[in-house]
């Protein structure tokens, strides 16, 4: 692949795919850009015009913007604990050998294979819900009062469907990395007196940090982007604790019917999500490097 | 001090018996090497004085006190892996004093130590970086250094030098006889490559299949092989083995002579081609084919005697040198 005739085919046989790659993106990106500085509502489709920043100046004084910018962020980190963690503890057990291991560990990844919508319903309506679910019928069978989980506490519940979506992920890529941790390593830090928990600390643990880096790149662009949970369980509220950036614009273009504030909230949502990433390579991406 | 003593010793893997029953006492401050072949249980012999491996029956007495049950860590000995296993993500510094912090050693003792012993391996000038931006030689000398700091009852070496190259690991071998001569600690070294038994040991165990064969010095290994197997094993190029009615006419089932016992002489009572002759410089090897009496004779000459491929040769073996097995194969 080093001579220039090579790299000319290679870049030819490139070009389609990178040409779709940039249509496919570039186009919605300036289609919304368009409307971000149009007058553009759906009840008065005949008032068109150009409003300069006047979309974006509602949407960031817009009261739910706040909300919806900490909820963002509450469920991006929480979501990433969670996960990390245990996804740590399940790789180290899964690592063990043990009876049933291969079952165990498709179970454990099974949750992946569910698509979100699906399992945000099978929560909602099996496990949290105050009348039929089997948490209240748990609680009630210990004479306590039922929980209504997503009336009382619609963030945290959110964050709990999500991270049991994503455990597998994080278990999955903290499961190989574990294994291809050199046993004589950890026997010499058994010989240099380290017991568990600090083979844990000074072997594993750096020994993973190139996996937790990936995970945590990967995982929050897919968690700043968390729709259809919310959608299905609690739409956004009550009023708008539960409301990320994404469900906000979706309220403000389709349910509002104001398609340019919507625009421009997608803007501001793509340049935190960035914002986000660049502290997020600064902060850990040298891990990634050899 | 540094005594190891094993009692009846076995371990399986499963339903294998990988080390059958075996004595073994090591004496303070000896350097004692473990050799033969791939697969015979040299590592795992290593593992289970380490306390890597739990014995399935037997005894470890390590400095007069019952180790059995001991766990690693506080049967004070330091291991060097073959594959150096150093803590990637530190320095050399923190590499090495590792087992110190986990000692719980105060700051400036641990400086001290690490500071002593990156002078005696040459580290002084590598201590601030990663194992990976080191050599092969410099890692295996970290791996040292990490072992010697913690001043252990006694050393356990596993092929420390087999991924190193042909002149470095002559000189990493003068290193740790060197090391051993300053240290005066107990050495246990595992290699199957017997030129380094025969060239570090105060004492060698060759081992076969889990069992030892032979227990000595390597003199002793070298001039009184106890059987066919260590005679085989130890010497370089190996001892011809000669079995027949050349050997009955020695009362023996085998006879075997050191290459360096047979001379090239005119009228030998011997006879054979030239197959292939390995001119060294100072010594020529010569492979002797159609003798009749075992498929190649390897013969040492002087570098100076010149001879070919296809060339017919006389050989004269010195019979004070002669090696003399019974049908057991134990020595007569
Ligand atoms: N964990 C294990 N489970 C089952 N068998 C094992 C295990 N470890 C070693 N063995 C077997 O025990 C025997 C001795 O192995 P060991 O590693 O001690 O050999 P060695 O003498 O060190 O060989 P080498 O020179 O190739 O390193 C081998 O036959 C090996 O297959
Ligand atoms: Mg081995």
């Amino acid at each position: 692949m080093a001579t220039a005739h090579s790299r000319t085919a290679a870049r030819l046989m490139l070009a389609p795919a990178t040409v779709l790659l940039l249509a496919w993106m570039l186009i919605p990106l300036c289609m919304t850009l368009y409307y971000s500085f149009r007058r553009y509502r759906l009840l008065t489709p005949e008032r068109q015009g150009w409003v300069g920043f006047r979309n974006y100046e509602n949407f960031l004084t817009n009261p739910a913007f706040r909300d919806a910018f900490v909820n963002t962020l509450i469920l991006v980190v929480g979501v990433l604990i969670i996960t990390i963690v245990l996804g740590i503890l399940l790789a180290i057990l899964l690592d063990q050998p043990m009876f049933g291991q291969g079952i165990v560990r498709i179970l454990v990844i099974a949750p992946f294979f569910v698509m979100p919508t699906v399992s945000a319903l099978v929560w909602k309506n099996m496990f949290l819900n105050p009348v039929n679910g089997l948490f209240a019928y748990a609680a009630k069978g210990m004479g306590l009062q039922p929980y209504d989980f997503l009336s009382q506490a619609p963030l945290a519940s959110i964050v709990g469907i999500v991270a049991w979506q994503w455990l597998p992920f994080a278990t999955l890529i903290l499961l190989t990395a574990i294994q291809s941790l050199d046993s004589e390593q950890m026997e010499a830090a058994e010989m240099d007196g380290a017991g568990p928990l600090a083979r844990f600390r000074f072997i594993t643990l750096p020994h993973l940090s190139r996996a937790i880096t990936v995970v945590v790149l990967i995982q929050t662009i897919f968690l700043l982007s968390i729709f259809a949970e919310i959608l299905v369980t609690t739409n956004g509220g009550p009023g708008t604790a539960s409301t990320n950036l994404t469900y906000l614009v979706y309220v403000e273009s389709l349910l509002n019917y104001d398609v340019g504030e919507g625009s421009a909230g997608g803007v501001v949502a793509i340049i935190l999500a960035n914002i986000v990433a660049i502290f997020l390579m600064r902060a850990i991406g040298k891990n990634l490097d050899a | 001090m540094g005594t190891i003593t094993l009692n009846q010793v076995t371990k399986s893997f499963g339903d294998v018996q990988v080390i059958p029953p075996l004595d073994l006492s090591i004496e303070d401050g000896e350097f004692v090497v473990f050799v033969g072949p791939s697969g015979c249980g040299k590592s795992t012999l290593l593992r289970l004085i380490a306390g890597l491996e739990d014995v399935t029956s037997g005894e470890i007495v390590i400095d007069g006190r019952p180790a059995t049950e001991v766990p690693p860590a506080r049967r004070g000995l330091a291991m060097v892996f073959q594959s150096y296993a150093l803590y990637p993500h530190m320095s050399v510094r923190k590499n090495i004093a590792f087992p110190l912090r986990m000692a719980k050693m105060d700051k400036a003792e641990q400086d001290r130590r690490v500071d002593h012993a990156a002078r005696i391996l040459n580290l002084t000038d590598y201590l601030d970086r990663r194992p990976g931006q080191l050599s092969g030689g410099q890692r295996q000398r970290v791996a040292i250094g990490r072992a010697i700091v913690r001043e252990p009852q006694a050393f356990l070496f596993d092929e420390p030098l087999s991924n190193l190259d042909a002149a470095l690991r002559v000189g990493m071998r003068m290193e740790i006889s060197e090391l051993h001569a300053q240290l005066a600690t107990t050495m246990v070294y595992v290699t199957h490559d017997q030129v380094e038994a025969m060239t570090m040991a105060d004492k060698i165990v060759v081992l076969r299949a889990g069992h030892i064969e032979q227990v000595g010095t390597p003199l002793d290994l070298y001039h009184q092989p106890r059987n066919v197997f260590v005679a085989g094993f130890i010497g370089s190029p190996t001892m011809n083995l000669i079995e027949g009615p050349e050997a009955a006419k020695h009362d023996a089932h085998t006879i075997g002579i050191r290459p360096e016992h047979v001379a090239v002489t005119d009228d030998g009572p011997w006879q054979g081609t030239v197959g292939v002759a390995e001119h060294l410089g100072s010594d020529t090897f010569v492979h002797v084919h159609g003798t009749g009496l075992a498929e190649t004779l390897t013969v040492r000459v002087p570098g100076d005697i010149a001879v070919r491929h296809g060339d017919a040769v006389r050989l004269t073996p010195d019979l004070a040198c002669l090696h003399r097995f019974g049908d057991d194969g134990l020595r007569l």
